[in-house]
């Protein structure tokens, strides 16, 4: 007996929905991934991490890059930030080819990366001086920005006394103070607990929905790209190409009961059929060990 | 039990112990008569030619006593004691003191004072010298891998020539002075600085150059603010330790040529039989390193309070005050806040 769901398919768009993506279409297109390939010579010959990598991204999008682990999402965010190179294809940002790391590609990484010997205040700063503002200038900019993630409280203290979350907080606003074209994240939520995670997505949309920004989100968690994202580029292993590139059938700014609307669920299910494909193999099955007593009845 | 601290208190007796046991261990040897004692100390010459408060063996004492009553001259009266190299720790210590208030035995010679500024000079100079050229030069060669090809195989080659094996060459060069001296320094601290320095810088978080790279950072700034000011409590703590390197150069560079400096003063103590006077100097040696490293821990906690390491109030205080003008000058004075070591969340935020 299995528990069946009356779920409606994951491409039917409600007329608003329809609109919203019609007209995100008429946007711009600020970042843009032609024919991205990615090769490495190794040992044993040449592997392919990415093959074929060809999408689009229009302003004020919510792009997220969703596959399973291995799938090649952090080569291609790194390529797209310009810290790493593709063997093929290009990366342009606003129609320019890009390849070295700069600030019209801000970055926000797992790892948070806070310059460790700054305060808050000054690791906002960071960027701006890079940029030759005057001290301050820069400063004025730095609170700012700091207070758009809400800790200005906190504007004298060193990373170490901060709580990771945070912590990704003042990562976001250093990335944001540059005022990139695209700001590229790095499963930034993936090295905090579960509660902390659901608050900094909530930020997330927060900011996504009063910065003029683009915004391109690696994950691995399912249920936080079909509640941040618009669109959903879902990446396929050995080697990494996209599989299925997915609108999410819901209306931004997404909420709390939208978690259990039945599109959410739609989407989320087709996520889980595309990276984790159902497969009857003898292998799905764990050889059962008689480990139980004779007659003993568990279910 | 295993690996788990001790309490402060008892930690700071054992600490204390540590350093009272081998006095212990000395007191005993040299004022209880019967635990060694094989030397004879002589109170009255009689007609020896000795002179008093000199040393013999046991057995030549006997022998030489025996001969002068033989020879019928007045024998030699003393008591028992250490050798002449084995003080007792009360000489050692009016030692300390009177070895800065006695003139020096020969007119020309200098003042235990004076030999302690000259040694502080050299090494001052020399580790100086060694550090304003071996810094740059390590920081390129941990973060650029060209300089690092270029430079770390013969440094690597050079690190292993001791430093006594140039003294030859150094006097040569320069001739019987102090340039000489410092040379020996700067020789003996800068191949090994050069090397734990390229390893310190490589200890940076590749990461943190990353992110430096996606603000914008180029290659002048990401070595100025990012990598320096990223290792430099590192570096500190590298310096610090290669200072106490140094200073076993100092004494070798003391003795190169003409001999100057604490060396000079041990070495000539000795010449005179003044062994208190030698255990002296070596103490004293080994305090002034002992203070040097320890101040210089103390002033690294503070200067660098991106640590999360705490401090307490009273350090903080003295630090505070000490470093106040510095600081002000350096724009790091900042209005006083609440213990470094707490940790903030933000809860009330929704």
């Amino acid at each position: 007996m299995s528990l069946s769901l009356e779920l409606p398919d994951y491409r039917e768009q409600t007329p608003e929905v329809a609109a919203r993506f019609a007209r995100i279409k008429q946007r711009p297109v600020v970042l843009e991934l032609k024919s991205l390939g990615k090769q490495f010579q190794t040992t044993k010959g040449t592997t392919t991490a990415l093959q074929n990598i060809d999408f689009a991204v229009r302003r004020r999008e919510l792009i997220c890059v969703i596959g399973a682990s291995g799938c090649g999402k952090s080569t291609l965010i790194r390529i797209v930030a310009g810290l790493d190179f593709p063997t093929s294809g290009q990366v342009l940002v606003d129609g320019n080819p890009v390849s070295a790391p700069g600030p019209d590609r801000g970055m926000v990484f797992q790892g948070y990366t806070l310059f460790p010997w700054l305060t808050v205040k000054k690791n906002v700063m960071f960027g701006l001086q890079m940029k030759d503002y005057g001290n301050g200038k820069a400063e004025s900019e730095a609170k700012l920005w700091v207070d758009m993630v809400g800790l200005t409280p906190f504007l004298d203290l060193y990373p170490h006394q901060l709580s990771g979350g945070m912590k990704q907080r003042v990562a976001i606003a250093r990335a944001l103070a540059n005022q990139p074209r695209v700001l590229l994240m790095d499963e930034p939520f993936g090295a905090l607990d579960a509660q902390t995670r659901c608050q900094m997505q909530s930020y997330l949309q927060q900011i996504w929905m009063n910065v003029d920004i683009t915004i391109l989100f690696i994950t691995h968690d399912l249920d936080e790209a079909v509640y941040l994202a618009d669109r959903i580029v879902v990446l396929g292993p050995n080697p990494g190409h996209i599989k299925e590139i997915i609108e999410v059938p819901l209306p931004q700014p997404r909420n709390a009961e939208m978690l259990v609307d039945q599109r959410f669920i739609a989407t989320r299910k087709r996520l889980d059929d595309l990276i984790h494909p159902p497969t009857e193999t003898a292998t799905s099955k764990l050889p059962m060990l008689r480990m139980t007593v004779v007659g003993d009845d568990v279910l | 039990m295993i690996r788990t601290p001790l309490s402060p208190a008892r930690a700071m007796v054992l600490k204390v112990c540590a350093f009272l046991m081998p006095l212990v261990v000395w007191c005993i040897t040299s004022y209880v008569p019967w635990i060694w004692h094989p030397a004879m100390r002589i109170t009255e010459p009689g007609d020896s030619g000795m002179r008093v408060k000199s040393y013999l063996s046991l057995k030549d004492f006997a022998e030489f006593n025996e001969a002068l009553v033989k020879d019928g001259s007045k024998p030699m009266a003393g008591r028992r004691s250490n050798p002449y190299w084995f003080p007792a720790p009360h000489e050692v210590l009016f030692a300390m003191y009177t070895a800065f208030t006695t003139p020096p035995l020969n007119k020309g010679d200098p003042w235990l004072h004076e030999s302690l500024a000259h040694s502080i000079k050299i090494i001052a100079i020399g580790f100086s010298l060694a550090a304003i050229l071996a810094i740059p030069l390590g920081l390129l060669c941990g973060t650029f891998d060209l300089f690092s090809k270029l430079n770390e195989p013969f440094v690597d080659f050079v690190r292993y020539m001791p430093a006594p094996a140039f003294s030859a060459l150094l006097l040569g060069i320069f001739g019987f002075n102090d340039q000489a001296k410092i040379g020996l320094i700067t020789l003996a601290t800068f191949f090994s600085m050069v090397l734990v320095i390229a390893n310190t810088t490589r200890t940076l978080d590749p990461a943190l150059l990353e992110a430096a790279q996606t603000l914008g950072a180029n290659r002048k700034r990401l070595l100025t603010r990012v990598v320096f000011p990223g290792i430099v409590a590192n570096l500190y703590n590298d310096l610090r330790i290669m200072i106490g390197a140094s200073w076993t150069a100092l004494m070798i560079a003391e003795l190169i040529g003409e001999k100057t400096g604490l060396s000079l003063f041990i070495s000539q103590q000795a010449k005179y039989f003044n062994y208190a006077n030698v255990y002296a100097g070596i103490i004293l040696i080994g305090l002034i390193g002992l203070i040097t490293d320890q101040t210089l821990q103390f002033f690294g906690r503070f200067l660098f309070p991106w640590q999360a390491k705490p401090v307490d109030v009273v350090s903080r205080t003295v630090i505070a005050a000490v470093t106040f003008v510095p600081r002000k000058v350096l724009g790091l004075v900042r209005k006083p806040r609440s213990s470094s070591s707490e940790r903030v969340s933000d809860v009330s935020v929704a």
